[in-house]
């Protein structure tokens, strides 16, 4: 997930289904879409069967990654050939390859480097080696080296915050980089060395990354062996490992039927002793709930929210239904408030209100916190413009 | 410096779904059948489908993926006997900024994964499942590949399951870079070849999800959950968390802590705690912001350090638990910047599709741009907070809702730091010239 220009969504098209000579292209040209379907019907063919065959299109991200495995980009080639295979227009492919950010619209490197600058990372230094990187590489967000081998990308949160700052090539993971170590690993892959992700397997081009991406397996001998676990994975396994900590009472033959807390409705009294974790004071929620709770609520309706339109309701209830009682009251509820989700009325819908409330409440706790030597310019001139 | 946590918080520590990470091999079918693998899968296998169901539902498991729906009653309103094919598919597409419990769980013991996705499928009478994977997570999606390769040759996957007359298919589908994917509906929409743009709810999923049939969407962390329960029992799960919120969770600690990393621990933990078993701060850090699930969760304090980070405890405390991912800010942060990093990619991983939200986004991030730019004005923060007011609850899914998340709260709790941009005594963060052309 990376961050893209803000190009408007119909030029990106244009790149796309427009026949498009593609300025320049390293690799002398785009093979047209006859040479892809003499190179990729096979595996095309292994990724359609994988879905229903009605339902051929689910195998249209799979394919388009297959395309990149030959091309190193949506080529406008490879947009035909995935519209041939799948029976689709070239706009309707175009349409796909142009919303996911893992599909480049120019050719790009062997090394795809990809440094994450979302917030955690970026704190604990990320844009610095992003920017390092920039300078040192010459190129920008989204652009290739002059020889031809690296592409470089600032990326979104890259879920692994616990080895931050952290940055990939190719998607394997490099941890905890600072500026000197990421530069070191471009400079070795211009050199030509493959550099070892952290954790992850050894270093593979973008093309074969692509492959593995279309649901391929990594073809090479036990690379899906590599990689170990890293110190922040086993954090907090380690801490139970070295003090003796495990849970308690777990027995794998529990039978399934009969170990039913749910024949004598859960009034939870019966937890062991030792049970763990449980600080919770059973807290009334506030009457004044903040928005976003509520919004929440309304998205995310749990067993006791009136379920418009639960979807329990409409299950022909032939045989023995799976919870009946769950449907029947999700039936009455859905009855009672018989109004789509899509209505629920923000707080704050009744004009400004929402919007006073919170400037309020974040004035009181101002002046609640008044640093001294801030308070008298700064009250004063937001008392100005709040007028 | 790091402090060694007391006894009593150690004890906290639940490890379950972890447990197998310490045994480097256990992605390996062989290693993990002899860690009790797969024997869940035999046990499920010779009971009802609805038996299961009742389970789950007495477990008390929530959806590890945010939300916490409860699990089995979401399998539960799985229409049956309707003719229709069901589908299982697995939200795999971990992307919200904070959150990394669902890559190690899949690189470390994806058979846990499989296991639970053939006794959920069992239950819920599916015959075709899908893992829906991040693009990005190159080496979970190996080592999940592999796993079901391996399944397959042992006929725990395909035709006629362990003799049982029950199949099974099971694809990995890598996704392609677009964190609106990891919303249930957009979800859908990606797996069956579109743009990953979410739809109107309802009809809901279980009655009109993939392929307009009935479908169940559960998060990573939950359907690893299932193989546990059937083992353990109800009972037992219910021994870990509270009384609302059962079961153990894996929270992602990140930030300014001596030991980030995943601690899996009953759920109800506190902040406190959970950085006591960090090790404590680093040298020269204090708290002073933190997410309790993600960026989507609005920011809490030093004041909450003892709110119970269950479903409850949290809301009550003005957030939400999320996915538990907890990224930890000390008063080295600036939380206006903090905040403008994830409305960037708020901004960025709009789909598009509504208004308010891609609207609002484009032009908060600009908003914080001049702020944080030393060129602010008062009315900015009005405006912000007027953005929100017309962003959440206005749109499809719950991506826009998120992004105000962050902006409320950062100006409830910080808005003096908001001032001190804006009047001058904090130096501009961004310059002129990082402004010019950025991205």
């Amino acid at each position: 997930m990376t961050q893209s220009q803000y190009g408007n969504a119909a030029s990106r098209l244009d790149d796309l289904v427009a026949p498009a000579e593609v300025p320049a292209q390293r690799n002398g040209g785009g093979p047209r879409s006859a040479d892809l379907h003499a190179k990729l019907d096979e595996r095309a063919a292994e990724i359609v069967a994988r879905y229903p065959a009605d339902r051929s299109r689910s195998a249209l991200l799979p394919l388009l990654h297959l395309v990149q495995s030959e091309e190193g980009y949506v080529s406008p080639a490879g947009v035909e050939f995935c519209a041939d295979v799948l029976g689709l227009n070239k706009a309707q492919v175009g349409a796909v390859a142009t919303f996911y950010t893992m599909y480049k619209r120019r050719p790009t490197g062997d090394w795809l480097v990809s440094v994450c600058t979302n917030t955690m990372c970026n704190v604990l230094g990320g844009q610095q080696v992003y920017d390092t990187l920039t300078e040192h590489l010459g190129v920008g967000h989204d652009e290739t080296t002059s020889d031809g081998k690296i592409t470089l990308e600032h990326a979104e949160c890259l879920a692994a915050c616990d080895y931050g700052p952290v940055m990939t090539v190719n998607y394997d993971f490099f941890d905890q980089v600072d500026p000197d170590s990421a530069v070191a690993v471009v400079n070795e892959l211009r050199a030509g060395g493959r550099p070892q992700p952290s954790r992850g397997a050894r270093l593979c081009t973008l093309k074969e990354m692509s492959l593995q991406l279309a649901g391929f397996a990594d073809p090479r001998e036990e690379a899906v062996a590599d990689g170990l676990a890293g110190d922040p994975t086993l954090a907090g396994l380690k801490l139970a490992q070295q003090h003796g900590i495990s849970v308690a009472g777990y027995d794998p033959n529990t039978p399934i039927k009969g170990s039913q807390t749910g024949d004598k409705p859960a009034p939870a009294t019966t937890r062991p002793a030792a049970a763990t974790g449980s600080t919770a004071p059973d807290v009334k929620a506030p009457d004044d709930k903040s928005p976003q709770i509520r919004t929440a609520e309304t998205r995310n309706p749990d067993a006791k929210t009136p379920a418009p339109d639960a979807p329990g309701t409409k299950a022909p209830v032939d045989g023995a239904p799976a919870g009946p009682a769950d449907a029947k009251a999700a039936e009455a509820a859905g009855a009672a408030a018989n109004q789509p989700a899509s209505d629920a009325k923000p707080a704050g819908d009744g004009g400004t209100d929402a919007q006073e409330r919170s400037l309020k409440s974040a004035e009181s706790k101002e002046a609640a916190s008044a640093r001294s030597e801030l308070a008298s310019p700064a009250v004063a001139s937001e008392e100005e413009s709040d007028k | 410096m790091t402090t060694t946590p007391r006894r009593e918080t150690l004890e906290k520590l639940t490890p379950v779904l972890t447990k197998r990470w310490l045994s480097p091999d256990a992605w390996r079918l062989d290693v993990y059948e002899r860690l009790d693998g797969y024997a869940a899968l035999r046990k499920a296998l010779a009971a009802h489908p609805d038996d299961l169901i009742q389970l789950v539902k007495d477990s008390g498991l929530r959806g590890r993926g945010g939300a916490g729906f409860p699990t089995g009653l979401k399998w539960g309103f799985i229409p049956q006997g309707d003719g229709k094919p069901h589908y299982l598919v697995v939200n795999a597409d971990e992307g919200e900024p904070g959150t990394c419990k669902d890559l190690p769980l899949m690189t470390h013991d994806p058979h846990s994964l499989v296991e639970g996705v053939i006794i959920a499928s069992y239950a819920i009478r599916a015959n075709r499942a899908y893992i829906y994977i991040r693009g990005e997570a190159v080496h979970a999606a190996r080592r999940l590949r592999s796993a079901v390769q391996e399944a397959y040759r042992a006929g725990y996957l395909g035709k006629n399951i362990l003799g049982t007359g029950f199949d099974l298919d099971l694809v990995v589908h890598s996704g392609a870079g677009a964190y609106i994917c990891g919303e249930e509906t957009a979800l859908l929409d990606s797996l069956e070849g579109f743009r990953g743009q979410p739809r109107l709810r309802p009809p809901f999923p279980a009655t009109h999800g993939l392929y307009a049939c009935p479908t169940v969407v559960n998060n990573v962390g939950t359907i690893a959950s299932v193989p546990y329960i059937v083992l353990g029992g109800a009972a037992w799960w219910k021994s870990m968390g509270t009384e609302k919120s059962s079961g153990p969770m894996i929270y992602s600690l990140s930030g300014r802590i001596n030991n980030p990393g995943q601690y899996e621990a009953g759920l109800g933990i506190t902040l406190r705690e959970l950085i006591e078993l960090a090790g404590g701060m680093q040298p020269g850090h204090e708290l002073r912001f933190w997410t309790p699930g993600g960026s989507s969760t609005p920011l809490l304090t030093a004041e909450h350090l003892d709110v119970p980070l269950d479903f409850e405890g949290v809301a009550a405390a003005g957030s939400i638990l999320g996915t538990t991912a907890t990224q930890i800010f000390s008063d080295q942060d600036c939380p206006v910047y903090a905040t403008y990093r994830w409305l960037e990619f708020y901004h960025h991983e709009s789909c598009g599709k509504c208004t308010p939200c891609r609207e609002g986004n484009y032009w908060m991030v600009r908003t914080y741009r001049r702020i944080l730019a030393g060129q602010g004005t008062h009315e900015d923060l009005a405006t912000l907070l007027d953005t929100c007011d017309n962003i959440l609850g206005r749109s499809f899914c719950g991506l826009g809702d998120g992004a105000t998340s962050p902006v409320t709260s950062s100006l409830q709790y910080f808005k003096q730091d908001y001032l001190d941009y804006i009047e001058g005594r904090t130096a501009p963060k961004l310059s002129e010239k990082t402004l010019v052309g950025a991205h």
